[in-house]
């Protein structure tokens, strides 16, 4: 493998796992706000209601 | 009938790896490898990256933001959405390309499913022992039934059948559980399972070294220079200085680049030629290539994310949401599938025996013989599968729900009888594929019509209504509603001009490539195998196949005809207040 393709590889695997950290970050960081948007108990989407 | 019962998402979270558990499939480990190897990993990597901001994340965002507004209005299916959206009866009929699409790519993929599955049960029962391609080979035409239609059928150990049949049952047992009891439950495991599972595969790949002294070229270290490597030492020769060149072998290796090239310095006839960066760079297939991995990547154009995201609520996040749901799907594709399948094929077989395999070669004849030659290898390579099926099932998950949402809202029926109809149709379509399986006719010809060919069209539909129907500043007005991070200005611009005009280029080319066989930089037409099948000289099992997608057209065009909900779609104007 050469410099230049070590650097690729660096800066692609980089890039990636830097916004999807970034974006995990801004996530649970308002994760107070809007994680349990409603409680899971309250969803029976599955239910017939014939 | 039933009454509805309205759904919707749990958390944030749990869309989040829905939507990415969706895009995450087999394409993330094993066609980007083969795509980035074969245009030269920098050159690839550049157009990719490119593609991604131009055209990828714009259409990203623009389901993103009108499933929510069509949800909002009570609207789940794409046809209600461009129905409710657009407020142009017409556009209804366009949205059941919406709901065509992710119900006939099921219909063969989760067979693709199944293989993964019976691959993983296998190689778990040490019955995967290869000593050469050509027994993973036999093993995987046997296995689906290459050879004669019907002979895919069976329910031994090493026959799909079984598994055929366990997968399209789980997805229809957690499609029936609805969106956050089945869906959002599942991927909320799923996603980080198979996350860990490929730390573990990519921990095994990158601690290979050498694994045979005779053969020292054949390293993780190559392996990785073959994926990554920005410029490409091609070996190639000719008779007489009057002949073109022709392509001999790529090397990698610096021992055997010094080896050719001091060869060459002898042999007239023999010579070694640098491909740069920007050499690749101007090759136009290159970029066609990069912008299609990114957009069946991230499954834009599908119709599943447009009804995904029309479960979320008003002020509910999609401008973070879908960069989370992208960035997940690319952290898969790029720093994992990136780093495992050619490092471990090229370790095993070296760059000779791996250039060139399209995905299915890769995946279910070249690694599972890599695997069983691997120490460790049964238990490696029943994780590798086993993710594989993970990654899968995620995604088939998402090609069910825009149909059970679609025959919900515009039949009027419960979970249990939109489940029975689409299982029923779905097993039809399933069956189909299965029974044909000679030369996976029925397969090849679905993935390509529909797959490929429909795909971009929905996408370039969807991203005009948005840009220029809905209007490009409404849309982002609506989705920068409720969201912690804001669409960038540019991408205003960029989706009303760029990624729309890139998509009709793409799809020219793609067209002109793919279906009459034009090369670009050489000229003639040869017409592609699928135009063939149906026009020139005629398949049978080809011509079925396209039958199929008009039946199963037809049907739902009907349904939207004989449907009267659409007529109302301003019973709950969602973004005009």
């Amino acid at each position: 493998m050469t410099t230049s393709g070590w650097l690729v590889m660096l800066v692609s695997v980089g890039a990636v796992t830097c916004l999807l950290a970034v974006c995990l970050y801004l996530v649970f960081r308002s994760g107070d706000r809007a994680e349990h948007l409603h409680g899971l108990e309250s969803e029976t989407p599955d239910v017939d209601a014939d | 009938m039933g009454q509805r019962i309205s759904e919707s998402w749990n958390s944030r979270v749990g869309i989040i790896l829905a939507v990415a558990g969706s895009a995450v499939g087999l394409g993330n480990f094993l066609r980007f490898p083969g795509q980035a190897a074969e245009y030269g990993g920098g050159a690839f990597m550049i157009a990719y990256f490119i593609s991604f901001l131009l055209i990828g994340l714009p259409i990203c965002w623009a389901e993103w933001a009108m499933g929510r507004m069509g949800g909002q209005a009570g609207f789940n299916s794409a046809s209600g959405i461009f129905n409710y959206i657009t407020r142009r009866p017409a556009f209804k009929y366009l949205g059941a390309l919406g709901v065509l699409i992710p119900v006939v790519i099921y219909m063969y993929y989760v067979y693709i499913e199944a293989w993964c599955l019976g691959y993983a049960v296998n190689f778990l029962r040490g019955d995967m022992q290869f000593a050469a391609v050509e027994q993973a080979s036999e093993f995987w035409q046997s296995f689906i039934g290459i050879q004669a239609d019907g002979s895919a059928i069976g329910f031994g150990w090493d026959q799909v059948g079984c598994y055929l049949v366990l997968v399209f049952i789980l997805n229809f047992v957690l499609i029936f559980r609805g969106i956050s009891k089945g869906i959002e439950l599942f991927c909320r495991y799923a996603m980080p399972a198979l996350v860990l599972l490929a730390f573990v595969i990519l921990f095994r790949v990158l601690t290979l070294g050498v694994p045979d002294a005779n053969h020292p070229e054949r390293s993780v270290q190559n392996g990785l220079g073959f994926m990554w490597n920005p410029a490409k030492q091609l070996v190639e020769t000719r008779t007489s200085p009057t002949e073109e060149w022709e392509f001999v072998e790529q090397i990698v290796d610096p021992q055997r680049l010094e080896l050719a090239r001091s060869l060459a310095a002898e042999d007239p006839h023999q010579r070694v030629r640098t491909v740069s960066v920007w050499e690749q760079l101007v090759n136009p297939q290159l970029w066609l290539a990069a912008a299609g991995q990114i957009f069946f990547s991230l499954s834009v154009g599908f119709g599943v994310i447009i009804t995904y995201a029309s479960y979320l609520r008003k002020k509910d996040d999609v401008v973070l949401s879908g960069l989370a749901a992208t960035s997940a799907n690319e952290f898969c594709e790029v720093a994992i599938g990136g780093l495992i399948t050619l490092p471990a094929a090229v370790t095993f077989l070296g760059v000779a025996g791996v250039a060139g395999m399209g995905t299915f070669g890769l995946g279910f004849n070249v690694l599972p013989m890599v695997f069983s030659n691997m120490a460790g290898g049964e238990f490696f390579g029943f994780l590798f599968f086993f993710l594989l099926f993970l990654a899968a099932v995620t995604s088939s998950l998402s090609m069910l729900q825009p149909g059970i949402a679609f025959l919900e809202e515009s039949l009027n029926i419960n979970r249990k009888q939109s489940v029975t109809i689409l299982g029923f149709i779905t097993a039809l379509g399933c069956g189909f594929v299965v029974y044909f399986s000679q030369d996976v006719k029925a397969l090849d010809t679905l993935d390509f019509w529909v797959g490929t060919c429909l795909i971009f069209i929905l996408a370039s539909i969807q991203i005009i209504i948005f840009s220029w129907v809905l209007g490009v500043d409404k849309g982002i007005q609506a989705a920068n509603a409720g969201s912690s991070l804001r669409i960038p200005r540019i991408f205003g611009w960029i989706m009303k001009y760029v990624s729309p005009s890139l998509l009709l280029i793409i799809f020219i080319f793609w067209v002109l490539n793919k279906v009459f066989g034009f090369s670009l930089g050489q000229s003639g037409v040869a017409y592609s195998s699928y135009v063939k099948d149906l026009f020139i000289e005629p398949n049978r099992v080809a011509q079925l196949s396209i039958l199929l997608v008009a039946a199963v057209a037809t049907l739902f065009v009907l349904i939207i005809a004989l449907n009267k909900n659409y007529s109302n779609y301003s019973k709950k104007d969602a973004y005009d207040d």
